[in-house]
């Protein structure tokens, strides 16, 4: 299965992170990232811009609306993702969890649907 | 309700007591999909309900729901393979096409009932990726076979929430890919707590069934007793589960002295204590001493120590109700809840006098989980009646009889309500 793992953690505490501390959180995802590609789980992975580049689409009773920032106003935004392979959910968690923004952010776990499988 | 025929019956019963099994059975011929497993099972039910009905019940009628079952799920398997070369693979037993063999279907019965199996669809139902309330309701819906409504009274919601709550759960297993297998044993402690809840649960199902004429739901207890002693073996220094295991022994060795020849409720201090199991209070009180080995004790082992001072007394005079009224004191600090500054109040008017426990009680009142349920009423008639106040015990005992869903704590509040309005007879 994949499983699309979106990071969540507190916009104004990522900037705040500058010097050497950023540079060993950014070491930390390096070393991540290397891992989970030498374990052939990795798909796809890339960080976003802030929310404050972000627009949300809706589009109700055949109307388009697009709106200035992200979907839902949380303590949290969505910063980046990984898109891995797992064999099922515990091996996509245990993936989740080594993710440096684990220890002061939020992932959440997605499965990607599979259309071929769905009836 | 359709009327009772032997055919419905004989399904019942055997669909309550081979639950787990016939869902280990069928969860592992599709690979943990517990929707085609159990729409396969209910399929199976209706058929069951028809074909029993015009020739008979089978002689062996676990063997013949595992056979339909399997053939149903073949069957279906066969059907969508014909459309879509991605229809899931059964396991292989399922994949022959002929039907099996009496003896390849004792093999399927036998796998299922190995620890294993069912731990591993415990395991499933129990995953921390589902909210515990999913987890206990999935866990009595697929391994203890209760009904949506018969949980939905055990968990205090309406029985809508509580279907609505069963299938998203369902749909969380197959969708997001929770794992149909037990969990290795380094992740296994932070998947107790969860198990150990739903257990217990089961166990109380067991024992005090919440809806219908049967008090005592044996099987469910033997089957949380025998789970808990499986869950023990894995984590034996785990105090908690060693806790809960003493506890469900201590509970259960009371169990047959709870219902009389009549099927009534006998109240704790009315039960013959002769016929309480040796065997099981001895193993009980072991367990308790192996889980108090183990560090500060958390409120199963805490509730072990209750039922433990209630296994000592050889006659319900010579109870130690102080010593329980402190436990319960105890527990409502390690795990506070209602129920238990309920029960403690009890103890408290065991210890004290009625006035003690009343004043306990009456901040319950505030208790929104409590609300629907017939326990703060029927413990408050009890009390009021032991200092002759009649007419308030009365219409405590009045307000219990509308919530109370099982027939046999029916009759007691009838019976009580009886002695509220003619106190002389």
């Amino acid at each position: 299965m994949q499983y699309l793992l979106l990071i969540y953690e507190n916009e104004a505490k990522r900037e705040a992170r500058v010097g050497e501390e950023q540079a060993a959180y950014m070491a930390g995802y390096h070393q991540f990232t290397k891992d989970i590609i030498a374990a052939g789980a990795f798909r796809a992975g890339d960080a976003l811009h802030p929310t404050s580049t972000a627009t949300s689409v809706r589009v109700r009773d055949g109307e388009t609306l697009v709106t200035d920032g992200p979907f839902a106003e949380t303590r949290e935004q969505l910063g980046g993702y990984y898109l891995v392979e797992a064999e099922d959910l515990d091996q996509a968690i245990d993936i989740a969890r080594r993710i440096p923004t684990a220890s002061c952010g939020t992932i959440e776990v997605r499965p990607i649907m599979d259309y071929a499988k769905a009836t | 309700m359709p009327p009772p025929s032997p055919a419905a019956d004989a399904l019942t019963r055997t669909l309550r007591e081979h639950h787990a099994t016939l869902m280990a059975a069928l969860g592992r011929a599709t690979r943990g999909d517990l929707i085609l497993a159990e729409d396969a099972l209910q399929q199976t039910a209706l058929a069951a309900l028809e074909q029993w009905g015009d020739q008979g019940v089978p002689d062996r009628p676990v063997h013949w729901l595992l056979r339909v079952g399997r053939n149903k799920l073949h069957d279906r398997h066969r059907r969508s393979a014909t459309h879509d070369r991605h229809a899931p693979a059964l396991t292989d037993q399922l994949d022959q096409p002929q039907a099996p063999s009496e003896q390849a279907l004792a093999q399927m019965l036998d796998d299922a009932t190995i620890p294993d199996e069912r731990l591993r669809l415990l395991c499933a139902c129990c995953h921390p990726a589902l909210a515990l309330e999913a987890r206990v309701a999935l866990t009595l819906r697929v391994v203890g076979g209760l009904t949506t409504d018969e949980i939905a009274r055990l968990c205090l919601v309406e029985p809508p929430t509580m279907a609505q709550r069963i299938v998203r759960a369902k749909r969380k297993i197959r969708d997001a890919g929770v794992p149909y297998a037990v969990p290795p044993i380094a992740e296994l402690p932070a998947r107790v707590a969860g198990v150990m809840h739903v257990l217990y649960l089961i166990f109380t199902e067991g024992y005090a069934a919440s809806g219908g004429d049967r008090q005592v739901r044996g099987e469910l207890c033997t089957e949380a007793v025998r789970l808990g002693a499986i869950l023990a073996d894995l984590l034996p220094t785990d105090g908690e589960v060693l806790g809960l295991l003493s506890l469900m022994l201590l509970q259960d060795a009371r169990r047959h002295t709870r219902t009389d020849a009549d099927g009534g409720l006998v109240l704790l201090e009315d039960q013959d204590r002769q016929r309480w199991s040796r065997r099981k209070i001895v193993a009980g009180m072991d367990t308790l001493g192996a889980a108090l080995k183990c560090g500060p004790p958390g409120p199963y082992t805490l509730q072990a120590a209750i039922a433990s001072v209630h296994a000592r007394a050889l006659r319900a005079s010579d109870t130690d109700w102080h010593e329980i009224a402190l436990l319960y004191d105890i527990l409502d600090k390690a795990s506070p809840s209602p129920i238990v500054r309920l029960n403690g109040a009890v103890a408290w008017a065991m210890a004290e006098g009625p006035a003690s426990g009343l004043r306990r009680l009456d901040p319950l009142d505030t208790e929104p989980s409590l609300h629907r349920s017939h326990l703060l009423p029927a413990a408050r008639s009890a009390l009021l009646l032991q200092m002759n106040r009649h007419a308030e015990a009365a219409a405590a005992c009045q307000e219990a009889l509308e919530r109370v869903g099982n027939a046999p704590e029916r009759r007691l509040l009838e019976a009580r309500l009886q002695q509220c309005l003619y106190p002389g007879s």
